[in-house]
């Protein structure tokens, strides 16, 4: 299989977002929370990006805050995907009364923005790491629902599903073993959209200050903790731009090889 | 009765059922869910009595249905309730704001529609070449960013390094004339451009790449016709609905990005209202944002719908 070099540059450096988040204390030259100079000083051999507003190293903020970044986002995609894919598949599956009911219901959550949901949410819980991916998962999982129906409803339809009934398989069966691993690979390629989604979710509820709780550090944290140096001329706050952006660009790069590769089906973003 | 009229009647009352219901859930969605408000507002040290008075007074201890409907009545004859953290009224607080976001968003839609539209369309026309791989390459870098980056990015380079525009709208006064205002809002502006244009854009294009696969675009081509004027004549027309639909979905978004935005230049609208009172957890603040972010929302999706059946020729004309 030859993959070709824009899925490649993506795949290499999407590996390296994750060695780095994995290996995050290993790799970080000082730790998360330590103040170890002034406020704000320029890069230099000791700091090499600079240090932030209360004087902590910024390369080792933003290797601890890509941890969590990717961490909260990587939770909240798989919940998204178990609860959208295993609801989805079962209304297609299943029809009737329980598929309009589910469908519905999905109609109206959607219906209000995502952003604007969860900030009514968070209002009234406590804003912890746990409660973050449940609410960006469940909220998230509403267009994976969409997805997964749609794939489903049109698997449903083949002769081997219609095979597997008559044989008189269940409805487990028929779901993880006939639409399953035929319904995977647009599923896979959405994935790598959700992912790069709940990136930008969490680090913009980080940002309003209702996301990552300090001190922990986060990249939608670390633009709010430095945006003040803005008018200063102090760019301490744009180095997550950079990481988030080449992060989704280079998930976006292998999810579009994915989808070329296989199927014209694509979900929507918001 | 003709079909358009009936057509029109169900999408109009399918929006005021669905306000109905996301009313109930963002209402639901705050009261339900375990966390305690007379807790969070006191904290932790709060003694028993001073939470079971502010219960009291809050009306907590009222069954759900019973406050739901006192809620509503209230929302439905402009009472949105008093804030908790400041005992101000909602309504008053709230109406000044939401002017001055309708008017960032307004001139946000006024530059970005038209822009995407002729983007969308020069991309069409060029397909393949590279006005429409730049623009391609232009979306993908905006839609890897959030709002508020491309917000401190426009701010520290436009704002701060070449001193263009003045680089927060903290300034803004809603009283002062038109072109102080403007000035005050065009990077805000600029970045809720950016956002939406991307992919209103992607859409366009897509919406008229689809049309253009008809059988009368290629008789069109086939007499001889320019490019653009098939575009014009033949494409354009038939693709107005999948484009107003785009257009509503953005302008959709465009109300969630003006959140972020209005946090990030310290604008004084209706996001960073809800923003700072859900922080301070006031809920019925939190209720009343949302409900009205909800209905915008929802309007404009309806708005959508309906131009999209009054556009369709096929209604029109009916046989």
């Amino acid at each position: 299989m030859r993959i070709p070099i824009a899925a490649l540059i993506g795949l290499i450096l999407t590996t390296c977002y994750f060695v780095v988040a994995i290996f995050a204390p290993l790799l970080a030259p000082y730790g998360m929370a330590e103040v170890v100079g002034g406020v704000w000083e320029p890069s230099s051999e000791q700091f090499l990006l600079g240090t932030d507003n209360i004087g902590r190293d910024l390369l080792s903020r933003m290797i601890y805050g890509g941890r969590t970044t990717i961490f909260i986002a990587t939770a909240a995609t798989i919940l998204s995907f178990t609860t959208g894919a295993v609801l989805g598949f079962s209304a297609a599956v299943l029809g009737g009364w329980p598929d309009q009911l589910l469908s519905r219901f999905i109609d109206l959550l959607m219906s209000i923005p995502t952003l604007i949901f969860a900030l009514v949410v968070l209002s009234v819980m406590p804003v912890t790491v746990p409660m973050l991916i449940l609410v960006m998962g469940l909220l998230d999982s509403t267009r994976v629902f969409r997805l997964a129906r749609a794939v489903a409803v049109d698997i449903n339809v083949m002769d081997y599903v219609e095979a597997a009934k008559l044989r008189g398989e269940g409805y487990r069966w028929i779901i993880f073993r006939e639409i399953l691993p035929n319904a995977l690979s647009p599923l896979v390629a959405e994935m790598g959209l959700r992912f790069i989604f709940m990136v930008l979710f969490v680090s913009t509820l980080s940002f309003l200050g209702l996301g990552v709780q300090p001190p922990q550090a986060d990249w939608g944290g670390i633009v709010k903790e430095n945006a003040d140096g803005i008018v200063y001329g102090i760019g301490a706050a744009l180095y997550p731009a950079v990481a988030i952006a080449t992060l989704a660009i280079s998930v976006n790069l292998v999810a579009d090889w994915i989808l070329n590769r296989t199927t014209s089906l694509k979900g929507g973003r918001g | 009765m003709s079909p358009i009229v009936t057509l029109l009647a169900q999408r109009i009352s399918l929006g005021l059922l669905l306000l109905f219901l996301v009313s109930i859930l963002i209402f639901v969605g705050t009261i339900i869910l375990p966390g305690d408000v007379a807790q969070s507002i006191l904290g932790q040290s709060a003694t028993p009595e001073a939470l079971a008075n502010l219960r009291r007074d809050l009306g907590l201890n009222d069954p759900p249905l019973t406050r739901y409907i006192d809620w509503a009545t209230g929302v439905l004859h402009g009472d949105l309730g008093t804030a908790l953290t400041s005992g101000q009224d909602i309504a008053e607080s709230l109406g000044s704001r939401f002017r001055n976001t309708l008017f960032l968003a307004f001139w946000a839609a006024i530059i970005a529609v038209p822009l995407a539209v002729f983007l969308g369309l020069l991309a069409v026309r060029y397909r393949d070449r590279w006005p429409d791989k730049l623009i391609s390459a232009v979306t993908l870098a905006s839609i890897s960013l959030p709002e508020f980056l491309i917000g401190y990015l426009l701010m520290f380079f436009l704002g701060v390094k070449l001193r263009l525009f003045p680089s927060t709208a903290i300034g803004y006064r809603a009283d002062a004339d038109v072109f102080t205002r403007l000035e005050a809002i065009a990077l805000p502006v600029a970045v809720l451009t950016l956002v939406v244009l991307a992919h209103m854009m992607r859409m366009t294009r897509a919406a008229i790449l689809n049309v253009m696969q008809s059988a009368y675009i290629e008789t069109a081509e086939l007499k001889g016709l320019t490019t653009f004027r098939v575009i014009w004549k033949h494409a354009f027309p038939n693709s107005i609905a999948p484009i107003v639909n785009v257009v509503m979905l953005n302008l959709a978004y465009l109300v969630v990005g003006v959140v972020v935005v209005e946090v990030v230049f310290v604008y004084p609208g209706m996001g960073q209202y809800l923003v700072d009172h859900v922080s301070k957890r006031d809920v019925p603040v939190v209720q009343a944002c949302g409900l009205i972010f909800a209905a915008v929302y929802i309007g404009l999706n309806m708005l959508a719908d309906v131009i999209s059946i009054l556009a369709n020729p096929r209604l029109r004309h009916p046989k």
